[in-house]
């Protein structure tokens, strides 16, 4: 995917390849990614099952490492991070949305979204506020003291964006974000990224099967069996 | 796709927690067999009590003697068949840890010992020889004592270094024979204290009779003790296993104690038993929702359950009753002369197993009966 | 720490069962550890307390204890005389000629026979002791065939309440009163006139001496005075010493006995506490996935879990040590094994109990819940995160 002004890419992937080991056997699940996603870009990345786009989505957001090629985000090699320094710096830089809203049942829908910031020195005071602030933005602050199971998919997942931003993030990655969720809620969370890309100028990088779900993006990415094939820009 | 991979990551789970599990029962199990067996141990002297045998004592306590002078007055009571003199001696040997039994006996006191063998040309030298002492095959196994050694020992009740002459070596009839003792003779000792200031010769420790028919022990003792009321020494005459009993009973509270802790390990290992039954029942839900809906009852499943859980509790019920035997030949080493008999028995082992059994059916109950509940559409939705 | 403790805490107690039986298992093998401790603590008391400061004991030289030991009445006058020993405010010297036996006498509830000692005291022996109170009662009449009975005895054995009599050595002896003796060993005694007794079990020579040195320091001269003296076949011990090397044997016993239970037990309730930590991982690989993609390291994942663990640990202990407290309501009687009489003390419960108790607790936890922690903090992300 080119970019037609100079401005420097937020994420810059040259070359990148992944392969995952079966037994004695190794598949390929990525060969020869190149691409550049620009600050304030709202990719959706499509393909079939086993196409790899989940692992390419793995490997921005540094829960996983390629094992060739180039992957730089905000300017950084992060590939030549640490296991720890790579966690300090998903903890500041990446925002994440799973499918299944991934909440600790344990914890309220306020704790959830506070759960990043423990990893940081804020105090107990100014913890509140900016969760009380994010809480605003997604709606929830009527029920910010129920625990998931009190609450709805759409709601669940609408703690998870919250618990996404509260660390103002670079990068929001998310995964199959309105899989588990009815019309309504889903239409409801797109609403909501596509605000966050606008408003807020966020990159957000989604991984979808769903048309309809990937209309929501301004780019799309296509792969299938590992490989990029053209998409449209909107 | 799901389903299997539930199973298959129970069955890799279940690996490390079923080892797990019957590590834990292996313990439990061992643990209370070796308990167990301390109890029995303690009891040993009892147990080798012949009902033939009754032991007559000062009526005060034990740290009172008998004057020799009623030996021949226990003689003429009716159903007495022999009379010996048994004087507990209580020394030292090098350390207090080496602790054993002495006892300063009349000569016929083999006599009323069956069960104590000694060859007859070592009984005979033991016999001519003053100084000379019989001791136990356990003792000389242990000490490495043989025929001819010279045994010292520093008296505690009696002062003084005694030497006594090893002229032979007692073995046991059977596993329950006491053979951790050291017997010398009483004439010996009595000729040193005759000869020692202040104290009182021609004192016995207790008489042991021998009687021709057991069932009238009760009657025999009572006329023995009849013949002494109201004198200097009044007697207690009790049969053997009395006498050893009242051993056993002054250690009461300690080993109430030991039996109620051995039964506390089963409980601990119920405890994990049943948690890890419960973990399991619940991660086969869908397991157990998918049989049903193939046709299975809410019997079979309960069976599988309390299948499951037995088969744990045989494998490690088993596998500790298989280490109790040598687990306890290593504690009796340890434990070195506290226990003079230290044998697992037969009733210890049935008890093992049925422990083993309870906790299998016990920690099986509650899950076995929520797997057999098991709503089959509820059960399959669980795979999500 | 990083991941909140809120988190950990609530995770213990959404698994409520599985977190019952796990910690009751440790209850109870901290019940058993701490029951030992207190047990212990319990005989020191008593030895501590029956052994006064300046107090010596004097037995003859070989015996253990006071049975076995004889003291002629000689010897009894020389060791009275040395200059080590006090001298009252009558001008009395502070040493006491005693004779000490053992009687058999039927426990209260089981009815079964157990040896008791009778200590024959003179007036001197009584001054000798001042953690001795009367609590009913009157002190025994020198001359006569009246006995005051240890708190220990007269709850334990039957037939020595105030006025009742027991028969031994030919006599009806009459017990006018009940002593305190703080909880030390003397609480487990008969005490009469030690010339009343000594006719009757018809005894000519003392089973010991009990002096009182006037200065702490004359003990090594006393000793060493008693030991190289012709006249005398006797050996000085301070009395706490002397008690305390009385009972050494039981309490190795008991210590041995003990540890090597918890120890056991230990290891069953240690299983357990992995078996429950492995599940509690299993249960949430996604969540541990999540953590770690949230930005959490392995070292905080690593951590949650042990102090989940530790956790467990502290209410098996809390727990456990809470039913023990309740040991303290009763009282132990045993044979000692090598004065071979009948021994009374209680389960005490001290601070330094309370650590140590808490302390094996929530290693028992650490211990069982480290390789599940450690499986938790090395999960691959990815994997984690397919999981559900």
């Amino acid at each position: 995917m080119n970019r037609a002004n100079g401005a420097a890419p937020l994420v810059e992937i040259l070359h990148l390849v992944k392969s995952y080991r079966r037994g004695v056997q190794t598949v390929p699940v990525l060969s020869d990614i190149t691409l550049s996603i620009g600050e304030g870009d709202f990719i959706a990345l499509m393909g079939p099952s086993g196409s790899g786009k989940s692992t390419l989505l793995n490997l921005i957001a540094g829960i996983d490492r390629p094992d060739g090629g180039v992957l730089r985000v905000g300017g950084l090699d992060i590939t030549q991070l640490s296991e720890a320094a790579l966690a300090e710096w998903r903890a500041a830089n990446v925002g994440f949305i799973f499918q299944f809203y991934n909440l600790m049942p344990v914890l309220t829908a306020f704790e959830n979204i506070e759960l990043p910031l423990m990893l940081t020195r804020l105090s107990r005071k100014e913890r509140r506020e900016r969760v009380e602030l994010v809480l605003e933005m997604v709606n929830l602050a009527n029920r910010a003291h129920h625990y998931p199971s009190e609450l709805s998919g759409g709601q669940q997942q609408r703690v998870a964006i919250a618990r996404a931003l509260i660390t103002d993030p670079t990068l929001i990655v998310a995964d199959e974000p309105t899989g588990d969720l009815d019309r309504a809620s889903a239409e409801e969370v797109l609403a909501m990224l596509q605000r966050l890309n606008r408003e807020l100028g966020k990159t957000i990088i989604m991984v979808t099967h769903d048309a309809h779900a990937a209309g929501a993006a301004n780019a799309l990415v296509h792969l299938d069996k590992g490989e990029l094939s053209d998409g449209n820009t909107r | 796709m799901h389903a299997l991979k539930l199973i298959t990551r129970n069955a890799l789970r279940h690996k490390l927690r079923t080892a797990l599990t019957v590590l834990g029962l292996t313990i439990a199990v061992l643990a209370y067999g070796l308990l167990n067996t301390v109890v029995d141990a303690w009891y040993a002297g009892a147990a080798a009590a012949s009902n033939a045998r009754l032991v007559t004592r000062n009526a005060i306590s034990l740290s009172f003697s008998l004057p020799l002078s009623y030996e021949n007055r226990i003689r003429g009571v009716e159903g007495v068949t022999l009379v010996a003199r048994s004087s507990w001696f209580g020394g030292v040997y090098r350390e207090p840890k080496n602790f054993f039994a002495q006892f300063a006996v009349s000569d016929n006191y083999l006599d009323l010992y069956p069960e104590l063998i000694v060859p007859a040309q070592q009984r005979s030298d033991y016999q001519r020889d003053r100084e000379g002492c019989l001791v136990g095959r356990q003792l000389a196994t242990q000490f490495g004592f043989k025929v001819g050694d010279v045994i010292p020992i520093k008296g505690t009740i009696y002062p003084g270094t005694w030497e006594f002459v090893v002229r032979g070596i007692m073995d046991g009839r059977d596993e329950s024979t006491i053979t951790r003792q050291l017997i010398f003779h009483w004439d010996y000792l009595n000729e040193s204290v005759r000869k020692m200031p202040g104290r009182r010769a021609d004192q016995v420790g207790v008489y042991v009779l021998g009687i021709a028919v057991p069932e009238e022990a009760a009657a025999i003792s009572r006329n023995v003790d009849d013949v002494f009321r109201n004198s200097l020494a009044e007697t207690l005459t009790e049969t053997e296993q009395a006498f050893q009993l009242g051993f056993v009973a002054m250690s009461n509270q300690i080993i109430a104690a030991i039996r109620v802790v051995s039964y506390v390990v089963i409980v601990i290992i119920m405890a994990v038993m049943a948690n890890a039954m419960a973990m399991s029942a619940r991660e086969r839900t869908v397991e157990y929702a998918t049989l049903k809906a193939l046709g299975f009852g809410p019997g079979f499943l309960a069976l599988l359950m309390f299948g499951e859980s037995l088969t744990l509790c045989i494998a490690g019920g088993g596998l500790g009753m298989l280490l109790t035997p040598p687990a306890a030949s290593v504690f009796r080493e340890a434990t070195g002369g506290v226990f003079p008999v230290f044998h697992v028995s037969r009733e210890t082992v049935l008890l093992q197993a049925a422990c083993a059994g309870v906790v299998g059916v016990a920690a099986a109950i509650i899950p076995a009966i929520q797997a057999a509940r098991v709503r089959i559409v509820e059960g399959l939705r669980a795979i999500g | 720490m990083a991941i909140p403790l809120s988190y950990i805490a609530r995770n213990l107690w959404t698994r409520r069962l599985t977190t019952a039986l796990t910690a009751g298992g440790l209850a109870l093998v901290v019940f058993v550890f701490s029951t030992v401790l207190m047990l212990d603590a319990g005989l020191k008391k008593t030895l501590v307390s029956t052994g006064e400061e300046n107090n010596v004991v004097v037995i003859r030289k070989g015996a253990e204890t006071e049975v076995q030991s004889a003291v002629d009445r000689n010897q009894a006058n020389v060791i009275e005389m040395h200059p080590a020993v006090a001298v009252g405010g009558d001008g009395r010297r502070l040493a006491s000629k005693e004779s000490v036996v053992l009687i058999s006498l039927a426990k209260i509830g089981s009815g079964k026979p157990s040896n008791v000692v009778i200590r024959g005291v003179s007036q001197a022996g009584i001054g000798l002791r001042p953690q001795v109170r009367l609590s009913s009662g009157r002190l025994f009449t020198p001359g006569s065939s009246e006995i005051v009975v240890g708190s220990s005895i007269a709850k334990g054995f039957a037939g020595t309440q105030p006025g009742e009599h027991l028969r031994f050595a030919q006599r009806e002896w009459t017990v006018v009163g009940t002593f305190d003796a703080g909880g030390s060993g003397f609480d487990s005694e008969i005490w009469g006139d030690a010339d009343q007794l000594m006719q009757a079990f018809r005894r000519t020579s003392y089973s010991s001496m009990v002096v009182r040195l006037a200065q702490g320091d004359q003990f090594e001269r006393f000793r060493s005075d008693i030991d190289v003296d012709p006249r005398l076949a006797d050996e000085a011990k301070r009395e706490r010493t002397f008690y305390s090397d009385q009972s050494k044997a039981l309490s190795t016993f008991l210590n041995i006995l003990g540890f090597t239970l918890s120890a056991i037990f230990s290891i069953a309730a240690m299983i357990g506490a992995m078996i429950t930590m492995y599940a509690s991982v299993a249960n949430r690989v996604a969540e541990i996935g999540t953590l770690r993609a949230l930005g959490f390291k392995r070292a905080n994942v690593l951590a949650a879990f042990l102090v989940e663990a530790m956790l467990l640990g502290l209410v098996g202990g809390l727990a456990g040590l809470g039913c023990a407290a309740f040991m303290q309501f009763a009282s132990f009687s045993t044979t000692n094994f090598q004065t071979f009489a009948d021994l009374s003390f209680r389960f005490i419960l001290t601070p330094a109990i309370v650590g140590k108790t808490l302390a094996f607790s929530v290693t028992m936890g650490l211990v069982g819940g480290f390789l599940p922690a450690l499986r938790a903090s090395r999960m691959n992300i990815v994997e984690a995160l397919r999981a559900r």
